[in-house]
């Protein structure tokens, strides 16, 4: 018994590599959803179709030839219209954003059904020219994801660091923040939670279509429960990180490196030996628990005295 | 110059909740007026200045502001010619944003927002100047949340933001009446400092009669969602609270508990 987990434990270095490369590749996604969840104050279940779209497009536009930017490019605004999608359901028709989330993430299933022909799309890495594999994950090459994945991570920080500092995107954190005053302040308050539901799902396919390059193929499945991870990697990293990461940008680093922490935690639980039709139960339950814990707190206990934030709120008061 | 003609407003319109909250209502101000309304609750004063905002439309009627018809423009297109203080003191401010970041939303009403920078460092300079006018210090908490402020902070700055860029008209919807008597009276000093000082069209909500009387150069009373009392000028300055409530046999408690 005990040398079967200690087996098993002497596999997780060996493991680590290619948890830290979907970490990588999911963080971008939980970047998309940070936007929505915290920037905008939208749940946007959206992106549950919208990574699939991003890797259908992908693998679908590589295999008919064209190469791999512009395929991702074309994830990228495939993305962005599923956004649109979901913005225009939600401020156009009045639907809750929830309920719009949904209807486009239902919807998407088959269209994602169509662009692939199939439920299932492989791409071979030796025959096609890819940006990332999970085949080179231990290479000390450039092609490694670790490091494309990585520079193209830091790249998009940069420049949504960028964007969010822009007057424009100044008006779409406004209209997360307060509608009301937005309004009043004349930002169009539709437009910009449309262009922040654009925008994040233009992340969320982007990732899609590294994931689908990166495991070597598309999914009509590979977005279930893309959402919680999502959220997951925003919680963690901002459980861990919170408290010396301050600026945006270390803010959006810290949402990857939560969904790093994410990944590597689920791989060691899959090396002990955990049931792996358990993990997204797992996963729910967890997100379940780090969303509850500020709500009992501001409920059941009272607030920190040691908090300064809340200190200096008390000697303006 | 603000026209209102001929307003009608109901809400729940067809069902047992119907409640005409304007009703022919007409009022016009001249370019420089700071108006004082009082009015018991549900006499509509707030509704009417939601609708000069366009929270909601108007079912009939007219809303014009120096000659530009505002009946039908939504609420962020007539951010272009209105500074609005509300009652709540968070409606005003965005909790999770800095000082000087609140003010560079408001630096920029009206203003086509495209990828520039969201603030600058001419802008930075000019913030830190108008916050010290305040008297409140927060010149030296340009980067802290607004979140982490008083109400009281938090109506002076949002004060602040609605005249950052003179407006054509300001709206005061009970601004001080979420504060303490002390809070209060330094916001109401403020806002007669600024309105002054920009010469700035003004219509203020408040339910504190003796607020009406003493700041203003007309005061108009609302009930049953239109004008019922309109008095300007020396019969004005000379009004006392007896006054009021002798001549017009107000029966509202509210209005009488805070004389």
């Amino acid at each position: 018994m005990s040398i079967t987990l200690l087996a098993r434990l002497g596999t997780i270095p060996g493991a680590l590599p290619g948890a830290v490369a979907q970490g990588l590749i999911w963080g971008i996604m939980a970047i998309g959803v940070y936007i929505t969840y915290r920037i905008l104050d939208i749940a946007d279940l959206t992106v549950d179709g919208s990574l699939c779209t991003g890797g259908a497009v992908c693998i679908v536009m590589m295999l008919n030839g064209y190469g791999v930017w512009a395929a991702m490019l074309a994830a990228l605004l495939a993305g962005l219209l599923t956004g649109l999608i979901t913005g225009l359901f939600h401020t156009f028709m009045g639907i809750p954003a929830i309920l719009a989330g949904i209807l486009t993430q239902l919807s998407l299933y088959s269209i994602n059904l169509k662009i692939m022909g199939k439920a299932n799309q492989a791409i071979n890495v030796d025959k096609y020219d890819l940006l990332t594999s999970l085949r080179w994950v231990k290479e000390a090459a450039l092609r490694n994801p670790l490091v494309t994945v990585s520079l193209i991570t830091v790249v998009l920080i940069a420049l949504l660091y960028w964007f969010f500092g822009t007057e424009l995107g100044c008006s779409i954190r406004a209209t997360g923040a307060n509608p009301n005053m937005s309004r009043a302040q004349g930002i169009n308050t539709d437009l910009n939670k449309v262009l922040g539901l654009m925008l994040s799902n233009a992340l969320v396919a982007f990732s899609g279509a590294l994931l689908s390059q990166y495991q070597g193929f598309a999914d009509v499945s590979m977005g279930r429960g893309a959402i919680v991870i999502g959220l997951a990697a925003c919680i963690i990293g901002e459980a861990v990180f919170s408290r010396i990461f301050h600026n945006f940008a270390l803010r959006l680093l810290s949402v990857a490196f939560g969904s790093i922490i994410y990944y590597i935690v689920i791989q060691i639980v899959i090396q002990l030996g955990f049931d792996a039709n358990l993990l997204k139960l797992l996963s729910a339950v967890v997100v379940a628990i780090f969303l509850a814990v500020p709500y009992w707190k501001g409920k059941y206990l009272r607030p920190a005295v040691k908090n300064p934030a809340k200190k200096e709120a008390d000697r303006n008061a | 110059m603000l026209e209102l003609k001929g307003l009608y407003k109901t809400f729940n319109a067809g069902t047992v909740n119907e409640k005409r909250a304007i009703n022919d209502l007409n009022l016009t101000l001249e370019n420089g007026d700071f108006v004082t309304v009082i009015g018991g609750n549900g006499a509509g004063k707030s509704t009417m200045l939601n609708l000069i905002a366009g929270v909601f439309p108007a079912d009939e009627g007219l809303i014009r502001l120096n000659g530009f018809n505002l009946t039908r423009l939504p609420e962020h297109k007539r951010a272009r010619f209105l500074g609005r203080v509300f009652q709540d003191p968070m409606m005003g401010t965005a909790a999770t944003m800095g000082i000087e970041e609140n003010l560079a939303l408001a630096g920029r009403r009206g203003q086509r927002r495209g990828l520039l920078s969201g603030i600058t460092g001419g802008e930075r300079e000019l913030y830190r100047e108008k916050l010290a006018t305040l008297g409140l210090g927060l010149e030296n908490r340009m980067t802290s949340k607004v979140g982490l402020l008083s109400g009281g902070q938090r109506q002076a700055l949002t004060l602040l933001m609605a005249t950052l860029k003179k407006p054509d008209l300001l709206l005061l919807d009970e601004h001080t009446a979420a504060l303490d008597p002390k809070t209060a009276d330094k916001v109401l000093q403020l806002t007669e400092e600024i309105v002054s000082r920009e010469g700035l069209t003004t219509l203020m909500v408040t339910h504190n009669m003796k607020h009406a009387i003493q700041y203003g150069n007309r005061l108009i009373m609302m009930d049953a969602g239109h004008v019922v009392v309109d008095i300007r000028g020396e019969e004005k300055k000379n009004l006392s609270v007896r006054d009021l409530l002798e001549k017009f046999n107000i029966e509202n408690d509210r209005m009488l508990l805070s004389e």
